[in-house]
């Protein structure tokens, strides 16, 4: 079985638009609340690799997305997440269940302002200690 | 022992070649814990690109790292390209060659830049003259090809900007020749020293599992014996019309590190010479893409560190409406914490500099409030502990010198 029919069998219905818009590139979103089982059923269960998180500004709603990578087939998986709450974005921490997620959520958090919850350890990466609060250099200014 | 002791290192230190700063925590030699701060170097390059059209930003993302000059833009180029459809469809027979020479020759570079500095930090002053040595030779190509000994400015969606002259074919092929007796010299120094053996060896151990958890990447992973090479995994250029292999090792210490970079030179080598022997004699080098459709794309390429990742959203403007950069080191750095705890302090900066730390493309090393038990140490400190404790280990092989 390949890994898409293994990664549609283990979610099933937390796959919401599943597109497959490139070769090698997937796309899926799923509910902002489920976001901790699905890395771990990707990340520990299907022994994926967690390249990096984007996270970006739209108009109307905050959007992330985790790229998972199956290293053997060269194939990326991209998991999008979106925080309709524009005034306090929000997600649940993947940091405890995955180490290496631990700076990338930092950075997340500094430039984007999108909070982490069950963070251990969010603080200031790229940015100086005293950056002012509330000023995030990746959103969108008016 | 009953107090910790605060070594800092850095973060500006006229040896260190870029800002970085390290603090350890050290009961007597031990090293306990580890704090990594980053953000001297850090330029804004995302949001700079917002401000870019597709077309200028290659020259920013070149930017964003001297050693790996051409991944960036390789990257990059990659991403708007998964939009296009993919670079095998739309970028020219010839351009795919030229890309993978100097993707290529930027490894060997790349390569023997890191064995330079090991070489230094163990006090191995001669392996460090002679790789650079080497190393010399390697940018006056990447002059004769490109114009530039760095920052390369080769490429651009959907082709590359210079074409590589028949003339300087044979020059080129010559210039390898002569660089590859400089590998073996490499090759038979490192490996059939019985001090760098007993130095390096079991020092700075990355685990299979570590590697897995921390998401490490490239020659890193490798030495630890994850198989994962996006030249092959996911092929760009044409990497997957080669004969080549991927160079694995499987105890993760510094030694298997040194050895998976050396031995990917013979590879980087032969990949040249292929793609020169194989390459068209003519045809266009340049695709002439105009528009970007609207739409996210994703590139990656294996950058000497490991895999560079691109991510770029665009609307049909000109310009990416989002564009994420994620450097190899940025992943490799983080994992300093488990690499370098339970080690001694002699061994600290080795196991630091093992994974190639790129501070510019990390962008980012550790501020702590000192206490008054703070012991102050330099970078400077750390090397000389560390090549003292070689001198110790040589004087133990070959008897303490008349």
């Amino acid at each position: 079985m390949n890994m898409r029919d293994r990664i549609k069998e283990s979610l099933q219905d937390k796959i919401k638009d599943w597109q497959e818009k490139y070769i090698k590139r997937v796309y899926f979103s799923i509910d902002k609340k489920d976001i901790f089982e699905v890395t771990q059923v990707l990340f520990r269960g299907l022994e994926l690799r967690l390249i990096t998180i984007s996270a970006t500004d739209m108009p109307d709603y905050f959007e992330i997305i985790y790229h998972f990578s199956n290293d053997p087939a060269g194939e990326i998986y991209s998991v999008r997440v979106t925080l309709a709450d524009k005034l306090k974005p929000e997600i649940q921490s993947i940091t405890p269940l995955l180490p290496a997620a631990e700076w990338i959520e930092r950075e997340t958090w500094e430039m984007l302002g999108i909070n982490f919850k069950g963070h251990p350890n969010l603080k200031k990466l790229l940015l100086n200690e005293d950056w002012p609060e509330n000023d995030y250099p990746l959103r969108n200014k008016k | 022992m009953s107090h910790k002791i605060i070594v800092p290192i850095g973060p500006y230190h006229p040896l260190q070649e870029e800002p970085e700063y390290f603090q350890l925590y050290v009961e007597g030699e031990k090293v306990v814990d580890i704090d990594i701060i980053i953000g001297y170097n850090h330029r804004g390059i995302e949001k700079l690109s917002e401000s870019k059209h597709f077309d200028q930003v290659p020259f920013l993302v070149e930017r964003i790292c001297g050693i790996c000059s051409s991944s960036h833009p390789y990257a990059y180029c990659l991403a708007v390209e998964n939009i296009l459809g993919g670079e095998a469809n739309i970028v020219p027979e010839k351009a795919l060659y030229i890309r993978t020479i100097i993707d290529e020759l930027q490894r060997i570079h790349s390569h023997l830049l890191w064995l330079g500095l090991a070489g230094h930090f163990i006090g191995y002053n001669t392996v460090w003259m002679w790789a650079w040595k080497y190393r010399e030779p390697v940018l006056d190509m990447f002059e004769m090809v490109t114009g530039n000994r760095n920052n390369y400015a080769m490429f651009k969606v959907g082709g590359v900007r210079r074409d590589l002259k028949d003339e300087d074919i044979p020059i080129l092929k010559k210039m390898l020749d002569e660089l590859s007796p400089g590998v073996d010299l490499f090759r038979g120094a490192i490996m059939d020293d019985p001090v760098i053996k007993m130095r390096l060896k079991g020092v700075g151990v990355l685990t299979r599992q570590q590697v897995v958890d921390w998401c490490v990447v490239g020659p890193t992973a490798r030495a630890s014996g994850v198989n994962m090479d996006i030249r092959r995994d996911e092929p760009y250029g044409v990497s997957d019309r080669l004969d080549w292999k991927v160079i694995l090792e499987k105890d993760g210490d510094i030694f298997c590190k040194t050895i998976v970079r050396i031995l990917e030179l013979y590879e980087s080598i032969s990949i040249i010479r292929q793609s020169l022997n194989k390459m068209p004699k003519d045809g266009p080098i340049d695709a002439g893409v105009k528009d970007i459709p609207a739409g996210e794309g994703i590139g990656r390429v294996e950058a000497p560190r490991g895999e560079c990742f691109h991510y770029i959203k665009s609307d049909g403007t000109n310009r990416p409406v989002r564009h994420k950069i994620r450097s190899p080191s940025f992943m490799n750095v983080a994992s300093d914490k488990v690499s370098a705890v339970g080690g001694t302090i002699s061994d600290a900066t080795l196991t630091l500099a093992a994974v190639d730390p790129c501070y510019c493309c990390t962008e980012r090393v550790a501020v702590i409030n000192k206490t008054d038990k703070c012991k102050v140490m330099n970078g400077w400190d750390l090397i000389k502990l560390s090549q003292e404790k070689t001198l110790k280990l040589k004087e133990g092989y070959y008897g303490r010198p008349e």
